[in-house]
């Protein structure tokens, strides 16, 4: 078997294995005013300061979440909110190649008629506008709640220039959220350098547990909350904490960013050898993305012609597991919306695959992928895009 | 053998899926997402919601197979809930099943398939398959009253040799008892009997939003009276009796059915019950399930309508159009319709009707 999906999730890692372990016997609520309570609280909050160190925030900046969507869920419908106290502000800026997890809630509060919702184009490259953005802070600033810029995208794995976009909109005054779930242990994060008001992180994309995440609220900034309850993680975030998860999340982190750098040349290496490796096995593949400022582990392709959930069915047949990169509902393949805000046609963006590595993946993973790829195109166009071709039945 | 197994999350297919794993097949799960609208899939029963996709989804896990979506919307769209408002628009009376097994499920599926390297497609209907001196021959199921063989017989001989029905020897009940045995969750779910892309089962509402309504008269055929006036020739159907909102009654005290619908000049025109009855039958469209028409003058039994009785009936004419003649006269032959010709339980093909006469 290749596992080519490590952007959906990847494996948990060992040391986090061993933690968890140790740690889920333990009967132990940290909000409990007796010793188990207590013990965990102390461990809960170690692993905040353990967090907060590795991206170098205050402690009391990090906030436990159930992972990167409930994230950027906080992030956007909270400071919405919050941020409408004070003054009107009903425009939202996002790019337009967000994660869902961004998008819908955006979108959710439009619909609702809570908020303007517009979009910062993105080049071919999915690269976004930074004239547009500038422009709009130019002659909007005050009507703007928030703007959301993911750090890199989950798709085509560019990444994006977070850091201009931070000074930019500190200028104006603009908080700044980003959704960093692919970056976080693929690229460097020191968010002293890059001083966003809010940041959003998955457990289960570093090797921790899945239903694990935090956000990164900078001191000052005010959400309201979306859940209530017990009052945990300061008002912010009901619900008891997840002692363990916490714990295993905060050793994920801290050894995801001491390994980045590492990590970050290894997958580059295989990453290029597989997209080497596949323009030999076919030549007409389209690289999607950045081809230099991209996540180290992701390899998008547009294969026009091939849809792309034939592919990956044919690919599962032979044990190589994909992803088409774009999301699903009610397991339906959408064209990806990031691929149309790059420009491309629904047709085209419909042939796409997604190959995303990981700690465990190696050459043999790419040898078992080219080996089987060009029969399994040549056969995908074959069978012709199932949406669009019309093959009208015999009369 | 490699086979496609088309997954709709009731029970019929599921039990279908599971005899060909049993029989050691090389089984994929496909659930074919059709009715849509922007919002998602249209609210429905036995088929085409979020639900059932669920429902099939377990299916497939309970069977240890690979399940996958295929999104088959646009072409349902097109082909089948586009021309069924458009038949119904023309004054015809049509069968989305019909058609959905024509141009989609044993059309465009089963090619997709086989290009994608399955050799057939299993699916849970009622009906059985049987080598006849080396070609595969559609037969009724041993279930009468589940049959399905009258929505089968458009299938081509060249369809049909990649097709594959595991449920034709079985009843429904026997169906059920096996989903259960299987540990099949579905085992329970209700029938579906209504058309999957009308949610609430009211079929002249949603045609009514389709169909631009258009004013015309309601004529009596035996005196050439106008009789009332009407919002719209699509809500008529040859044969048809209730909803005609006639204020008086027939002078000989009869109850007046729809006789004809003339949508060019929206028309509808009613009468006696005894002017209905017909026994020769126009189709186009034909197909020959078989592999081959029948002869001119062949004594042959058709069905006129999916739960409609097998009538004795003679072949007139049998290429690309069909004409038959019925021993005996019968009621409202509705236009649209499909018309299906069987050797006894076996099926030779069928065509569209196009029209009727006495």
């Amino acid at each position: 078997m290749a596992y080519l999906d490590h952007a959906a999730t990847t494996n948990l890692l060992p040391e986090v294995k061993s933690l968890l372990v140790e740690q889920l016997g333990v009967a132990a609520n940290p909000s409990s005013l007796h010793e188990s309570g207590r013990k965990a609280r102390q461990q809960v909050e170690e692993a905040r300061e353990r967090i907060a160190k590795a991206i170098n925030v205050r402690a009391a900046e990090i906030f436990f979440t159930a992972g990167g969507t409930e994230s950027d869920n906080i992030a956007i419908k909270g400071l919405h909110w919050a941020r409408q106290r004070d003054a009107k502000r009903p425009l939202i800026l996002v790019s337009a190649v967000e994660h869902h997890a961004v998008l819908d809630p955006a979108k959710w509060l439009a619909d609702r008629g809570e908020a303007t919702l517009e979009f910062i184009p993105v080049d071919q490259l999915g690269r976004i506008d930074m004239k547009w953005l500038d422009a709009k802070l130019a002659i909007a600033a005050d009507q703007i709640s928030l703007i959301s810029v993911m750090w890199a995208n989950n798709e085509v794995g560019t990444v994006q220039p977070i850091a201009e976009v931070v000074e930019l909109a500190a200028r104006y005054h603009v908080p700044v959220h980003t959704d960093a779930v692919q970056a976080l242990g693929t690229l460097p994060i020191d968010l002293t350098l890059i001083p966003v008001a809010a940041f959003a992180a998955s457990g289960h994309k570093i090797g921790a547990l899945h239903g694990t995440g935090f956000l990164m609220l900078r001191t000052g900034v005010k959400v309201e909350p979306l859940q209530h309850g017990g009052n945990q993680e300061r008002d912010v975030r009901s619900g008891t904490i997840n002692a363990a998860g916490a714990q295993a999340l905060a050793l994920a982190v801290e050894l995801a960013v001491a390994r980045q750098a590492a990590h970050a040349q290894r997958m580059s290496q295989l990453r290029n050898e597989l997209v080497t490796q596949v323009k030999v096995a076919v030549p007409e593949a389209v690289y999607n993305g950045d081809p230099e400022d991209r996540l180290p582990g992701n390899a998008h392709f547009s294969f026009f012609g091939a849809e792309g959930d034939a592919m990956l069915m044919l690919l599962d047949a032979h044990g190589v597991q994909v992803s088409t990169g774009s999301a699903c509902s009610a397991g339906i393949a959408q064209p990806s919306h990031v691929l149309i805000a790059m420009g491309m046609d629904s047709v085209k963006a419909k042939s796409s695959l997604r190959f995303s590595l990981g700690s465990t993946s190696s050459s043999a993973d790419i040898a078992k992928l080219v080996a089987v790829l060009p029969d399994v195109v040549a056969r995908a166009k074959s069978a012709g895009m199932a949406s669009e071709t019309k093959v009208k039945a015999q009369v | 053998m490699k086979v496609l197994t088309a997954l709709s999350g009731g029970v019929d297919s599921a039990v279908a899926a599971a005899r060909m794993v049993e029989q050691g097949h090389d089984v994929t799960a496909v659930h074919l997402a059709l009715a849509r609208t922007h919002e998602g899939q249209v609210g429905s029963r036995g088929c085409c919601t979020p639900a059932d996709a669920r429902d099939a989804k377990r299916v497939a896990d309970v069977l240890g197979i690979p399940y996958y979506v295929w999104d088959f919307s646009e072409r349902f769209k097109d082909d089948v809930m586009d021309n069924f408002v458009n038949e119904y628009a023309a004054g015809n009376t049509p069968n989305p099943c019909v058609r959905c097994n024509e141009s989609i499920k044993f059309a465009a599926v089963l090619e997709r398939g086989l290009a994608l390297g399955f050799d057939a497609i299993a699916t849970g209907h009622h009906a059985q398959l049987k080598e006849v001196n080396g070609s595969k021959q559609l037969y009724r199921s041993i279930d009468v009253a589940k049959d399905q063989s009258y929505v089968l017989s458009v299938l081509t001989a060249q369809q049909l040799a990649h097709s594959l029905f595991p449920l034709g020897d079985v009843t429904k009940a026997e169906v059920r008892a096996e989903a259960a045995a299987k540990g099949l969750l579905v085992a329970e779910k209700p029938e579906s009997y209504d058309i999957c892309f009308i949610p609430d089962n009211d079929t002249a509402g949603w045609l009514n939003k389709q169909i631009q309504p258009k004013v015309g008269k309601v004529i009596d055929a035996v005196t050439g009276n106008e009789l009332t006036e009407h919002d719209g020739a699509h809500q008529f159907t040859v044969g048809q009796r209730r909803g005609l909102h006639l204020d008086r009654p027939a002078p000989d005290g009869q109850p007046r059915y729809v006789l004809n619908v003339d949508t060019k000049t929206q028309t509808v025109f009613v009468g006696p019950e005894t002017l209905l009855s017909v026994t020769k039958i126009f189709a186009d469209r034909s197909k020959w399930t078989s592999g081959s028409a029948p002869e001119v003058g062949t004594a042959v039994m058709v069905q006129l309508r999916a739960h409609g009785e097998p009538l004795a009936a003679r072949v007139v004419k049998a290429d690309e159009e069909i004409e038959v003649e019925l021993d005996q006269s019968t009621r409202s032959v509705a236009p649209g319709q499909t018309l299906a010709i069987y050797d006894e339980d076996r099926v030779i093909g069928s065509g569209t009707i196009t029209r009727s006469s006495r």
